[in-house]
């Protein structure tokens, strides 16, 4: 049976982590390498790295950084930040990440969803969704972009089955309304595309106890749960909630000699 | 003897950081393959890769090293095909209708009644007969897949293992001097290590191999290709 997947994200800047409140007001949290090496020890299934940066430097320094994570960490590497382009998605690949996710280049060329799938199979594109619930509507959700900023004026759930359509062959989808709060997934957010989508999908956004994980599967029928804050700042360890996981009847894969 | 050279077959596309360095951690000598002369001073050979069949034959094809790994193949020698690189060993491909190296019987599918495609993840590869690859972990060992397709043999006795996602499907297949694995064992952790070291030693012999030939006589099955030398 397929594992559900526990996956913690690495916000990074110029080769080091950062983990934003609200995308703001960040807050330095160690070395990408070191962190994702331990995080996998630790039983992470998959790591994520947002790249946040916007120096143009930091392009290369993000690939020396990949390369790197890759050389040093087994389990699977997805990047996301900045590409924009099949070249710079193959850059990125080249350099060692298992997947790509696109978010705001996505949004404003659709197209590349396709010819990055066309290219290195769906199985390597991820489509990240920030979503935000619009204001006196009970469950409808826009599209943000740019680090969850600015209204596209695109409704999140058709967004998700369009993008699926286009070729991502998985969605990461962020509550924009919840990320930073510690109010848990939005899981009615993520009920209404999981059920509209045939793709896996990876709840991100508002976690900050391991129930919260544990809703994001059970109530909102994700296939995987990122995490950043959760983990950075030691309030849970990955197999903590991977226990919790299991405890609530959800098949996981349990790391061999690491305690919850 | 010296370390084993490996030649990782690369066709342009995706990660072969991490097979390259799990493989050189093992102790084995790594170099990239772009075309046929880079296979002529290696022991072992890996062909990797995701994604899609017909661009990837294309890609070999126009860098000679099709008809290489059949050569290969054909002449013995240690291959292992992961991901892609299994499926391009049998002869063709439904994702694309793409040709592929007909080194096996059998072609590449559809993932039936899949809760989910692609299949990404964690999943359990649960052992049909033993084969040294296999022989560090235990049985049922959760690896990495991502992957919509997989190989349906002509031949169901050269399945050395299975995963169920939705169906039942080839997770490990050997026939002679080829492995192919489903999953990727360079992105599944410690046991995904154990099965390349497996690998490394099984393809520098002599040991484990015996115990494969006797495997494929018991098993009563046709090798295409005999076992590594």
């Amino acid at each position: 049976m397929l594992r559900r997947r526990v996956i913690p994200c690495l916000d990074v800047a110029d080769g080091r982590v950062v983990k934003g409140t609200r995308f703001v007001d960040l807050v330095d949290a160690g070395d990408p390498v070191e962190l994702a090496a331990f995080y996998a020890d630790e039983g992470a299934d998959e790591i994520v790295f947002l790249d946040i940066g916007a120096a143009p430097e930091g392009r290369s320094t993000l690939l020396d950084l990949v390369e790197r994570t890759a050389r040093d960490v087994a389990v699977p590497l997805t990047v996301g930040g900045g590409v924009r382009s099949v070249d710079e998605m193959r850059a990125v690949l080249r350099a060692g990440a298992d997947k790509v996710s696109l978010n705001t280049a996505a949004v404003l060329d659709p197209d590349l969803v396709t010819r990055c799938a066309t290219r290195f199979g769906r199985q390597a594109v991820v489509v990240a969704i920030d979503a935000r619930r619009t204001s006196g509507s009970v469950n409808t959700w826009q599209v943000l972009v740019r680090g969850g900023r600015d209204p596209v004026g695109l409704d999140a759930v058709e967004w998700a089955v369009r993008a699926a359509e286009l070729g991502a062959g998985e969605l990461l989808v962020t509550s924009i309304d919840r990320d930073g709060t510690g109010s848990g997934y939005d899981t009615s957010l993520l009920r209404a595309i999981v059920e509209r989508v045939s793709v896996p999908v990876i709840a991100s956004g508002g976690a900050a106890r391991p129930a919260d994980l544990v809703g994001a599967i059970v109530e909102g029928g994700a296939d995987a749960v990122l995490a950043a804050s959760i983990f950075h700042r030691r309030i849970h360890s990955i197999a903590e909630v991977k226990a919790a996981l299991a405890a609530a009847g959800l098949s996981v894969r349990l790391t061999p000699g690491v305690a919850a | 003897m010296g370390p084993l050279r490996v030649a990782v077959v690369d066709y342009g596309a995706g990660n072969l950081v991490s097979i390259g360095r799990a493989l050189e951690t093992l102790g084995a000598e790594v170099r990239p393959a772009t075309g046929p002369g880079d296979l002529a001073s290696a022991d072992a050979l890996v062909v990797p890769g995701v994604g899609a069949a017909a661009p990837a034959m294309l890609r070999l094809e126009r860098a000679g090293l099709a008809d290489a790994i059949g050569d290969w193949v054909r002449a013995d020698r240690p291959c292992l095909g992961i991901c892609l690189g299994l499926q391009l060993a049998f002869e063709g491909s439904d994702e694309d209708g793409a040709t592929t190296l007909g080194l096996l019987a059998g072609r590449t599918v559809a993932l039936r009644d899949a809760p989910t495609l692609p299949h990404i993840g964690w999943n359990q590869v649960v052992r049909r007969r033993p084969h040294p690859v296999l022989d560090g972990i235990a049985d049922g060992a959760d690896l990495y897949f991502v992957h919509s397709y997989v190989v349906a043999p002509t031949d169901p006795t050269i399945v050395v293992a299975d995963t169920t996602h939705g169906s039942t499907f080839p997770s490990v297949v050997a026939s002679g001097s080829f492995v192919g694995v489903q999953f990727h064992p360079e992105r599944s952790g410690p046991d995904g290590r154990k099965i390349l070291a497996d690998f490394v030693r099984w393809a520098g012999g002599p040991g484990p191999i015996a115990g494969t030939r006797s495997d494929a006589e018991a098993a009563g099955r046709t090798a295409i290709v005999g076992g590594p030398r």
